[in-house]
C-alpha cells in the first residue's frame, strides 16, 4: 500500500503500464518520433499511421467518425475550441448563449470571456441534486441562442446529465449542443451516432492516460463550423494547428482502446468499492452525500461531515490524498461554487470531502481509508464548539457570536 | 498546501481542550465566528480573584491554522492578567506559527476571543473587579 493512499481520482490519475509503454515507443530516435505532418518519408509516414490509429481507437469508444475527431492540449483547450469556435464563427445568426452554474471552470469561463465581449449568457441553476434538466435547457432557448453547452458527468459530485435528452431537445430547435465528456468518457457509454450531441470535449488523463491531450469531436453530420482558436499550419482540418504529438496521442488511443473493452467490468468493480466505502461510514452521526446518489458515476463520492470543517479534516487525513469544497483549499477562500449552487449552506459546503476511487484502488485501500477517517472526525468532533453545541441540543442558529 | 511545522505540532497535539461550566462566576467565555466562514472558536477563561488567567479552554470549528492559533493562544493567555490578555495583537500569534498571508485572518478570529472573553468576564464582575486590571 503507498502512502498516501490516492483517492482522487477526479482530479487526475496514473498513466496504465499499457499506455506508457505504448507512448514510449514514439519517443527516442529508434522508436517513431517522426512529425506526423512530414509528407516526403518514412519518418512521417509511420508516425502519421500511429496517430490515425489512435484517431480511429477515441471515434470507437464513441461511436463516432474518425474524421469527426481534433486533437487538442486537454479538455480546456477542447471547451475553448468548442465554445469560443462557435460563438464567434455563428456570431451573425445570434448572441445567446447557455450553460449552467456548476461547470468546469474552463467552461464558465470561456462564457465569461464571451460576456465581455457582448454575448449574453443564461447560467441554470440544477437542482439539489446537482442535474440540470431538458425542460430547464428548453424554457431557457430564445430565437437568437446559438448554442448550448452542458457537462456530461460534474467533476465535484460526480453527477450524471440527461445528454441525450438534452441533445433532442438543441436539435428540435436548432441549437449547436455541447457536451464536456472530461469526466465521463471510459466510464459509461457515450454513443455519438445516436445521441444528438454536436461537439464534445475529452481529456485523457482523467483516464489513465497522460495529461496535457484531449480531443474535441466535432459532428460532420449537420455539419458544425468553428472558428480556430490556435492558427497556423491548418492541421486538423483548420480546426486547430500545432505538430501532433504522436507520443501523447497514440497515449490517448491506447487508454481509449482499454476503456472500450474492459470499462463495464472495471465501472463495476470501482463501484463495489465505493459502496464498500459508503456503508462503512454509515456509523458516523451526520453525514450527508452531496448530489444525486443514483444518477451518479460509481466512483465518486461527495460527502459532508457535518459540524468539521474540510480542510483541517484534509490535514488530519494526511495518510489519504483526497479533496474538500471547503474554502480553506481553494485559492479564493470561498467554498466550492458546485456545492453552493446546489443550495448547500456555507457550512456543508466547508465540511465537505470528495472521495474517487479508480483503476488501481483496492479493498485495502479503502479500509485503511476508513480507519483514518473515523479517528479523525472523531477527533476534530471533540474539539469542535458545534459539535459539542449540537450533542447538547442547542439550537446552533439562535447563537448571538461576536463578529470578526 | 505547506503548513509550517509549528502549526502540525499545535493541531496534532492541541493542548488545552474542553469545556468550562459557564455559569461559574470566575469564568469568562465567548464564542467568536460563524460556520458560513468557515470559523467558529469557543475560549473560556478562568480568572483568580486578582484578575490573573489561571487556566483557559477552547474549542474550535475551523482549518488548521484557525486550530492551531486557538491552542496557541489557550496557553498564551495561561498566567497573564486581563488588561494584557485583551491587549493581544493578532500579528505576534501569525508571527508566531509562521502563517502565510491568506491564513492571518484566522489570527483575527483568536485575537476577537480573547477581547471577547475578556469582555464577558468582566461584565459578569462589573463591580468587583479591581482597579488597574
Amino acid at each position: 500500500m503507498k502512502l498516501p493512499i490516492y483517492l482522487d481520482y477526479a482530479a487526475t490519475t496514473p498513466v496504465d503500464p499499457r499506455v506508457a509503454q505504448k507512448m514510449s515507443e514514439c519517443l527516442l530516435a529508434e522508436g517513431n518520433f517522426g512529425n506526423p505532418a512530414s509528407r516526403s518519408h518514412k519518418y512521417g509516414w509511420e508516425a502519421e499511421e500511429a496517430v490515425e490509429l489512435a484517431r480511429r481507437q477515441v471515434a470507437d469508444l464513441i461511436n463516432a467518425d474518425p474524421r469527426e475527431i481534433v486533437w487538442t492540449s486537454g479538455a480546456t483547450e477542447s471547451d475553448n475550441l468548442a465554445i469560443k469556435g462557435v460563438a464567434h464563427f455563428y456570431k451573425t445568426k445570434g448572441k445567446h448563449l447557455i450553460t449552467s452554474k456548476i461547470e468546469h471552470k474552463a467552461v464558465l469561463d470561456s462564457f465569461g470571456h464571451l460576456e465581455r465581449e457582448g454575448f449574453e449568457v443564461t447560467y441554470l441553476s440544477p437542482g439539489s441534486d446537482g442535474i440540470v434538466t431538458p425542460e430547464q435547457v428548453d424554457e431557457a432557448i430564445r430565437e437568437d441562442t446559438l448554442l448550448v453547452s452542458i457537462m456530461h458527468v460534474n467533476n465535484e459530485i460526480g453527477v450524471i446529465n440527461d445528454i441525450a435528452a438534452i441533445g433532442e431537445v438543441c436539435r428540435a430547435k436548432k441549437v449547436i449542443f455541447h457536451v464536456d465528456a472530461a469526466q465521463s468518457s471510459g466510464k459509461i457509454d457515450i454513443d455519438l451516432e445516436a445521441m444528438k450531441v454536436d461537439l464534445m470535449s475529452f481529456s485523457a488523463h482523467k483516464m489513465c492516460g497522460p495529461k496535457g491531450v484531449g480531443a474535441l469531436y466535432v459532428r460532420r453530420k449537420p455539419r458544425v463550423r468553428l472558428e480556430a482558436q490556435m492558427h497556423g499550419g491548418g492541421h486538423e482540418r483548420g480546426m486547430r494547428s500545432g505538430t501532433l504529438a504522436t507520443h501523447q496521442l497514440v497515449g490517448m488511443g491506447e487508454c481509449f482502446r482499454i476503456a472500450q473493452e474492459e470499462m463495464h467490468v472495471e465501472q463495476e468493480r470501482i463501484g463495489k468499492l465505493r459502496e464498500r466505502l459508503w456503508l462503512g461510514l454509515q456509523d458516523i452521526e451526520e453525514i450527508y452525500i452531496n448530489g444525486s446518489v443514483d444518477k451518479r458515476l460509481p466512483g465518486f463520492l461527495n460527502v459532508s461531515f457535518n459540524f468539521v470543517e474540510g480542510e483541517s479534516l484534509i490535514m488530519s487525513l494526511s495518510d489519504l490524498a483526497v479533496s474538500s469544497g471547503s474554502a480553506c483549499t481553494s485559492a479564493s477562500l470561498e467554498p466550492s461554487y458546485v456545492l453552493r449552487a446546489l443550495g448547500l449552506s456555507d457550512e456543508m459546503a466547508h465540511s465537505s470531502l470528495r472521495f474517487s476511487v479508480g483503476r488501481f484502488t483496492d479493498e485495502a485501500d479503502v479500509d485503511y481509508a476508513l480507519d483514518k477517517i473515523h479517528q479523525a472526525v472523531n477527533k476534530l468532533r471533540e474539539l469542535s464548539p458545534l459539535w459539542g453545541m449540537f450533542k447538547d441540543g442547542v439550537d446552533l442558529d439562535s447563537i448571538e457570536r461576536a463578529t470578526h | 498546501m505547506a503548513c509550517s511545522d509549528k502549526v502540525v505540532d499545535h493541531y496534532d497535539n492541541a493542548r488545552i481542550v474542553g469545556k468550562m461550566d459557564n455559569k461559574d462566576d470566575s469564568v469568562g467565555t465567548c464564542m467568536v465566528g460563524a460556520p458560513a466562514c468557515g470559523d467558529v472558536m469557543r475560549l473560556q477563561i478562568k480568572v483568580t480573584a486578582a484578575g490573573i488567567i489561571e487556566d483557559a479552554k477552547f474549542k474550535t470549528y475551523g482549518c488548521g491554522s484557525a486550530m492551531a492559533f486557538s491552542s496557541m493562544l489557550a496557553e498564551w493567555v495561561k498566567g497573564r492578567r486581563l488588561d494584557e490578555a485583551a491587549s493581544i495583537k493578532n500579528a505576534e500569534i501569525a508571527v508566531e506559527l509562521a502563517l502565510p498571508p491568506v491564513k492571518i485572518h484566522c489570527s483575527g478570529l483568536a485575537e476577537d476571543a480573547t477581547k471577547a472573553a475578556v469582555k464577558d468576564f468582566r461584565e459578569k464582575h462589573a463591580a468587583d473587579v479591581p482597579a488597574g486590571v
